[in-house]
């Protein structure tokens, strides 16, 4: 790169000096434009030399030879250098476009860890994290990459996983806490049991993702190469039917439709537009990436500007996913002790509910107080604690003994406490709505989004108070898994020819429904294999609010790969015309060709500044 | 089969995309894709012919960019 860039400045230098100081003899300055030409344009005539022995006559270095060879023939030797001369120009601004963009995308990639730190006989080496086996112990010190995925087994530390999630708050690690490789460990030294191998760990699966992502084209990168797969023979076509037609049928002057013929060769060459449109979808991928939003393909992200309707699980993806006590109603007995003898009939349970009042009491349990527990299904528990006959459930379980008691109607999973047989007060628990929830809904509803939906297995009380509270337009609820396909199905039918519908989910249990939508989007994919696999954008951290980030960046790519296809054509279309009539020089051609490459490019560079987008 | 190769030294946006549609016209390749940006060459082959496909997609891919280098990713 940097050689042909000293060839284009000694032969600008030349070619001005030509231009300007225009010596009296002929001679002295035919020969400096031919030098200058000779400098900056010896490796195209050679590349064109090459290829027309293999056929291929439509290649822009054969097209260019032509046009300025042509020039040179029909004595406009200024053309003619200028034409090769901007056309490398253009060349080399395309190559630093091209490197500059893969450099940036290169830079997340610094993720990839070189090494792993491994224990053998008392004694640490560094190896390579292929050779790194499951069960392994790894030590990571302070400023290293955490090579693979794993539980952490010794030390505290913070570690930073803005390269994964985009999110700059370190985050606290204890022991017993799992790690994932591609975040860096800041403070302390920890000792991690490896729990996948590296080709199944968290960076690997990430660098494979966004490296294979521009092998799925969007529609547009399609078009356009499909457009130059026509537009360039046409255009050399018509350049010869420019000579042969004037001169033979109509006497025209020879060297006069010559030049315009070699001013649409110049504008022949397709190059500029086909390489924008990808460079625009690679940067936004990579800018996705930054965020903490992988995407599968350009053609999702080409997708996803035209979603008219979204989908959303509820647990998991507008709420937490995590029950926690709201409010505790005692009766004749002091709250403390409800919720401690509700902690202790819960005690044998794994339920997030029993998790959740378990959480709320804090306390240790003593496990001897407990002398039976029994666990009803779709009821309750039954137990004996301190002699006592316990019993926490739904109505139905209060029911069933005959005990009296208040309803309570508020949103959310209700325990109803009885002790010997007698009602002591409720409990209630519920999933805690994201923060961010409310307001992603909202964008998404000012952005051209028809219908916001909501699929929940929860109960109908509880489905339709989250979905009022976010201002979500429709919901379905108590929804088992094949229920929610179905829904999906019925909903596909009322989006238009064109609009997509998009399904968020955690993940878990939804992988029919992220395959079925138009655009499959997983939320807190970090380490969730199943999400990142079934689909079609992964979103690293669990906020709603980089879904309207996705939307968002979609668009401006969009946007910009519309501006380049328009702009680019109309340009080009306009300087064919105004050559063929004798009005446009191959100066224009010139611009027409380089110009708009550049300009192109320089437009599609702008998708890599997300930080901008915010 | 899917295989991957890296194809370094292409030096065109369009001239990719001709050789994408060359090796995707290769009897026996079910589909190619080769992404300029990230010179990086996905084929689906007949598993049976592989080794004679990769050959002659190798020798396709030489002739039509002999200055590119191709490696198997």
């Amino acid at each position: 790169m940097k050689k042909k860039g000293i060839k284009i400045i000694v032969s600008l230098i030349l070619f001005l000096i030509a231009m300007i100081i225009n010596f009296d003899n002929e001679l002295i300055n035919k020969g400096i434009f031919i030098i200058a030409y000779i400098i900056v344009g010896l490796e195209i005539v050679r590349k064109a030399l090459r290829n027309i022995f293999r056929g291929k006559v439509f290649d822009e270095n054969f097209l260019m030879t032509v046009a300025t060879i042509g020039a040179f023939g029909i004595g406009e030797f200024p053309e003619a250098v200028a034409v090769m001369l901007f056309y490398q120009v253009g060349e080399l601004f395309q190559s630093y476009a091209v490197d500059k963009s893969r450099k940036s995308i290169a830079s997340l990639m610094d993720i990839r860890p070189d090494y792993a730190n491994i224990e053998k006989d008392g004694k640490v080496l560094k190896v390579d994290p292929d050779d790194v086996k499951i069960g392994d112990i790894i030590i990571i010190k302070p400023g290293e990459k955490v090579p693979l995925d794993g539980t952490v087994i010794e030390g505290n530390t913070s570690i930073d996983t803005k390269a994964l999630t985009g999110e700059s708050l370190p985050r606290e690690i204890a022991p017993g806490d799992e790690i994932l490789s591609g975040s860096i460990n800041i403070s302390g030294l920890i000792k991690v049991k490896v729990s996948k191998e590296y080709g199944e760990s968290t960076v690997s699966k990430i660098l494979d993702l966004v490296e294979n992502a521009s092998s799925k084209k969007s529609k547009s990168e399609n078009f356009i190469t499909k457009f130059a797969q026509y537009y360039t023979p046409i255009v050399v076509i018509i350049a010869v039917l420019l000579v042969v037609v004037p001169v033979i049928f109509f006497g025209g002057e020879f060297s006069d439709w010559i030049y315009r013929a070699l001013s649409f060769l110049v504008v022949s060459c397709p190059c500029a537009l086909v390489i924008s449109i990808p460079l625009s979808f690679f940067g936004g991928i990579g800018g996705a990436s930054k965020m903490g939003i992988l995407i599968k393909g350009s053609n999702y992200l080409e997708a996803i500007a035209s979603t008219e309707i979204i989908v959303f699980d509820k647990t998991g993806t507008l709420t937490e996913g995590i029950f926690e006590v709201q409010k505790v109603n005692a009766k004749d007995i002091d709250e403390n002790d409800l919720i401690e003898t509700a902690a202790y009939a819960e005690c044998y349970s794994n339920h997030p509910i029993s998790l959740s009042i378990k959480r709320a009491y804090g306390k240790q349990i003593d496990k001897s107080k407990i002398k039976s527990t029994e666990e009803l299904s779709g009821r309750g528990i039954v137990a004996i604690i301190n002699g006592k006959n316990v019993l926490v459930g739904n109505e139905k379980l209060l029911n069933e003994n005959n005990i009296e008691f208040e309803k309570n109607n508020d949103i959310g999973t209700i325990l109803y406490v009885a002790i010997d047989n007698k009602y002591v007060g409720n409990i209630v628990i519920a999933d805690k709505i994201k923060e961010d929830a409310k307001d992603s809904i909202m964008s998404l509803k000012k952005s051209n989004i028809k219908q916001a939906v909501m699929l929940t297995g929860d109960r109908k009380a509880v489905g339709e108070n989250v979905a009022g509270i976010l201002g979500i337009d429709k919901v379905y609820t108590e929804l088992l898994p094949d229920g929610k396909v179905e829904k999906v199905e019925e909903l596909l039918k009322e989006k238009s020819e064109k609009g997509k519908l998009a399904f968020v989910g955690d993940g878990i249990n939804d992988a029919p429904v992220l395959a079925l939508a138009d655009i499959g989007i997983a939320m807190g994919g970090l380490g969730a294999d199943s999400a990142i696999e079934a689909a079609d954008i992964v979103l690293m951290t669990d906020e709603p609010s980089k879904i309207v980030d996705t939307i968002r960046l979609s668009k401006k790519t969009m946007k910009i790969v519309k501006e380049n296809i328009i702009f680019a054509i109309s340009v080009k279309v306009l300087v064919l015309i105004l050559s063929a009539i004798g009005i446009s020089t191959m100066w224009e051609a010139v611009f027409a060709d380089v110009g708009v490459s550049i300009i192109a490019i320089l437009n599609a560079l702008r998708v890599l500044n997300v930080k901008k987008m915010k | 089969m899917k295989l991957k190769f890296k194809i370094k030294g292409l030096d065109c946006a369009n001239c990719a995309a001709e050789l994408e549609r060359g090796i995707n016209r290769i009897d026996g390749v079910e589909s190619a894709s080769l992404s300029f940006m990230t010179e990086r060459l996905e084929i689906n082959i007949d598993e049976e012919r592989k080794e004679e496909l990769v050959k002659s997609i190798k020798k396709f891919i030489k002739k039509e960019e002999p200055d590119v280098t191709i490696e198997e990713a």
